[in-house]
């Protein structure tokens, strides 16, 4: 296995750990920006506890000349800012890691060099300083630029009084300082070339990006209830109603939250439920009624280890199966499974604009790793979601259900139009009305099953890397895309090509040439069962060869899967 | 007064007959036309029920959704389009049981939605068990003992929720039940009228002449901005009060406090999303 951090030191991996509640996520927020506006590509991950206090949380980053968009076990640098994270991280620390940290938190070591946080902030104001300090030295021992960090401090607390502005300024330049005069005594073992088209790359978490994209696809009606991980889109939307005339409803179960969000569709808005698995538990309900009524619905699902609450604050791939069969009886769907920050916002805009034509229960379906990770890229496309309106005014003889050769009746909204519309959780005829007729029955059920031909038709097809003439084929879905396709890379091999699944369900039909040709397939999930590998079995004809799996909380390192691709037998 | 607008013509009802569902609905098809309002600006949503039926039979935009779940489905539907009449009606085991979370946050959120229940204190269409509302000592198939819980309490529970509009009618009165409905249309915000309604098949208990002996109807001297006097009115022991207990303006609805509409009336249906200012705020992740 090939040792990227090793390998010429042009990249690196920096933790830093602490308590909840001691400020780790600010001084991420803030070192993650001056990193990027100096001209280096950044990735963003964390993992933390289920606890508002205490505990041991950490986030990593990695820096580096070229795109980064995985997560590494290794650790360059630590921060930390609690004893406890010294145990906490223990196996991925190298013998050369950096530990920097203050002399009230670290014994001295031979890796440990003393910072002085503590100093540096009573100096600049008072110990509530320490966090920019910490974020000063990092962004010096890194060599990020003194002008940016100044800058993005001062727009970081700009709302602040002008002394808490400038304590603050002032905590960072002398951490700066202290970080460069570390680095010029040849004690921070890596060296990162900059790359001025960085500067203006975009931070997108994956909750943004679907936030991002929810309302590209005209989502004006969000209603919810909070768990985590899938909360942060909630908050994104609330927190641009009133800019982007979001209706966003903090509902009193996840069972009020979707039929919310199918009375808003009925009614002509464009709505989405988020949530993750012990909610959408409750959901289920609702994702029958929209099958039902042919109301478009777009569900977010991130999801977390279960069964039950599973490990509230961790990843897992866990909940395919949960979507794919939810909801009782038998009707169309879509389940799309992001990989990246683009996926995440073209899929979420373009769920809406499925789910509205077509009139199905569409799933947008992440996870923790991805609603908590970022790293740069160059922008969002808005020009790939193009926005459509489906709704059509309805004549005074409007039949909601009107039987047609696609299934899709033309759908109207109570209030534009002369007719009257229509929805019935029982079986309905063409009007909408209940009814027991077995030949209305049947033809509702064929009715509503030919939605899935459009549905096939239009299922997005699977992403390739790797050499053309592979033997081995890697398949993932969903939040594994890039750690997938960096370890492959990096473990060199030829025989072995990668394909990333950002729609799973209806399964695109042209992922069969690529597991046709492939002598052996190996399945990667964040999960214990492989529920991927299954669907791929059934809807892909290929049963997989080996399973790769991961299912302790934590989502796959570039290092692990390295390792796991490397020894895997060749085919020839 | 020539024909009713909100009228189907012939069809056929699911209803028993001497239901007192046939009474509701009509008293709710009359007060509709009375009030000048044209089936294209009404929204009736229900439940599963025998109550619940009742979108079937009145010519109208319809929502017939899931068991228990009117009250979320009518106050989006309010939320997204707030032009719009909507009308919440179902029976009591589908607001008050399976409902009765949502029945609380509605009332909570005040939207301006009328929530008619048909208070059989029975379930109607699961053919005879005991609904919330069902009285002590109430024997079914199920209940075999005979109901020993308390029954639930919805005038109570909406005054205690401070509720914007509390009232109770009988389903035989159609006279006094339209003035009701109508003022409960007619408010601005949630609007609860409980109707008492007798079932002949399943209920032998409360009937017709149980529902008269066990009611009385509030007279004038009934304050209903009195919210103290509607609350001993509604947990009294002894007949059921009926009319308005309470009515109480001022109260913001739910859409009016929706930063939504703050400048911008138009219903969420004609909207679209800006761009230029969804690509201004992904200009700003740098
Ligand atoms: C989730 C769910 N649980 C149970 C049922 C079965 N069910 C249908 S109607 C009903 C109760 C009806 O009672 P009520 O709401 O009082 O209406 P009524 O029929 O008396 O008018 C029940 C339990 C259902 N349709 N859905
Ligand atoms: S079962 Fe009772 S409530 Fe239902 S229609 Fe018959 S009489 Fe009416």
């Amino acid at each position: 296995m090939r040792d990227r951090g090793s390998e010429g030191r042009n990249s690196a991996t920096i933790v830093l750990g602490g308590e909840a509640g001691q400020g780790i996520q600010t001084i991420e927020f803030i070192l993650a920006r001056v990193l990027k506006r100096s001209g280096y590509h950044i990735f963003s991950t964390k993992e933390y506890m289920s606890r508002i206090r205490g505990g041991t949380n950490t986030i990593t980053i990695r820096v580096s000349d070229r795109p980064v968009a995985a997560l590494a076990h290794r650790v360059d640098l630590l921060v930390p800012l609690h004893r406890s994270v010294l145990e906490h991280v223990g196996d991925r620390m190298r013998e050369d890691t950096l530990i920097l940290g203050d002399a009230g938190v670290l014994d001295a070591g031979p890796r440990t060099v003393h910072a002085p946080l503590s100093e540096i902030a009573r100096e600049a104001g008072g110990k509530i300083y320490e966090n920019t300090a910490a974020v000063g030295i990092l962004a010096g021992a890194l060599d990020a630029d003194r002008q940016v960090l100044a800058d993005y401090v001062r727009e970081y607390f700009a709302r602040k009084k002008p002394e808490v502005i400038e304590h603050n300024e002032a905590a960072a330049l002398a951490g700066h300082a202290w970080g460069l005069a570390l680095r010029g005594e040849g004690k921070v073992p890596f060296s990162i070339p900059r790359n001025p088209e960085v500067r203006g790359n975009l931070l997108i978490s994956g909750a943004e990006a679907v936030g991002l994209g929810a309302i590209a696809g005209g989502c004006n009606f969000v209603s919810s209830y909070p768990m985590s991980p899938s909360t942060a889109v909630l908050t994104f939307l609330a927190a641009h109603d009133e800019s982007f005339g979001i209706v966003a409803e903090q509902a009193e179960d996840e069972i009020a939250a979707v039929n919310m969000a199918v009375g808003a569709w009925y009614s002509g808005a464009r709505a989405m439920a988020t949530t993750s698995g012990g909610g959408f538990a409750l959901m289920e309900e609702g994702i029958s009624l929209a099958g039902m009524l042919e109301t478009p619905l777009v569900i977010h699902l991130a999801q977390r280890p279960g069964p039950a609450t599973g490990l509230p604050t961790r990843t897992e791939q866990g909940d395919l199966e949960l979507a794919l069969y939810a909801g009782h009886g038998e009707f169309p769907r879509v389940v799309y499974a992001p990989g990246s920050t683009r996926e995440c916002f073209l899929l979420t805009a373009r769920a809406f604009d499925v789910a509205d034509r077509c009139q199905v229960p569409v799933f947008i379906l992440t996870d923790q790793y991805t609603m908590d990770t970022y790293y740069d890229i160059p922008g969002l496309d808005l020009e790939a979601v193009p926005f459509r309106k489906h709704i059509v005014k309805s004549p005074a003889d409007y039949l909601r259900y009107r039987i047609t050769e696609n299934g899709i009746s033309p759908r109207a909204v109570p209030g534009f139009g002369d007719g009257l519309v229509t929805a019935d959780s029982d079986e309905h005829d063409e009007a909408g009305h209940i009814t027991e007729d077995m030949g209305v029955r049947v033809a509702m059920v064929d009715k509503r099953l030919r939605k899935a031909a459009s549905l096939d038709a239009e299922a997005l097809g699977p992403v390739f890397a790797g050499p053309e003439d592979y033997s081995i084929l890697l398949a993932g879905w969903g939040s594994t895309h890039h750690v997938i396709s960096e370890a492959l890379e990096l473990s060199g091999r030829t025989d072995t090509a990668c394909l990333h699944f950002p729609q799973v369900y209806p399964f695109p039909s042209r992922a069969r040439r690529y597991l046709e040709q492939a002598q052996k397939v190996v399945v990667v999930e964040n999960n214990a069962t492989g529920q991927f590998a299954r669907l791929l079995n059934l809807h892909g004809g290929r049963e997989a060869d080996e399973l790769i799996l991961r299912y302790d909380g934590l989502a796959f390192t570039v290092e692990e899967l390295t390792e796991a691709i490397g020894a895997l037998e060749g085919e020839d | 007064m020539g024909r009713n607008r909100f009228d189907m013509g012939g069809i056929d009802i699911a209803w028993c007959p001497g239901c007192g569902n046939f009474n509701i609905l009509e008293t709710v098809k009359e007060t509709l036309h009375a009030m000048g309002l044209a089936p294209e600006e009404v929204v009736l949503v229900s439940g599963i029920g025998q109550a619940a039926k009742t979108p079937h039979y009145l010519k109208t935009h319809f929502f017939n959704g899931l068991h228990g779940r009117a009250l979320p489905v009518a106050t989006a539907i309010k939320a997204s389009n707030p032009a719009l009449t909507v009308i919440a009606e179902s029976g009591d085991g589908d607001m008050y049981g399976e409902g009765g979370n949502h029945f609380i946050h509605a009332i909570r959120r005040n939207p301006d939605i009328t929530n008619i229940i048909h208070n059989n204190m029975v379930y109607g269409l699961t053919k005879g068990q005991a609904s919330p509302t069902s009285r002590p000592g109430f024997v079914t198939p199920v209940q075999v003992h005979g109901v020993f819980e308390e029954p639930f309490n919805p005038l109570a529970v909406a005054l205690a929720m401070n509720g914007t509009f509390v009232a109770r009618a009988y389903s035989e009165d159609r006279e006094q039940t339209a003035s009701v409905i109508r003022r409960a249309i007619e408010h601005r915000g949630y609007a609860l009228v409980d109707v008492l309604q007798p079932c002949v098949s399943f209920n032998r208990v409360n009937t017709r002449k149980w529902y008269r002996e066990n009611s009385y109807y509030l007279d004038g001297s009934h304050d209903t901005g009195d919210r103290v006097e509607a609350f001993r009115v509604a947990t009294a022991p002894g007949p059921f009060p009926l009319g308005v207990l309470y009515e109480s303006g001022g109260r913001k609805t739910f859409e009016e406090n929706l930063p939504a509409y703050a400048g911008d009336a138009r219903p969420l249906y004609q909207r679209e999303p800006d761009r230029q200012r969804l690509a201004a705020l992904i200009a700003t992740r740098t």
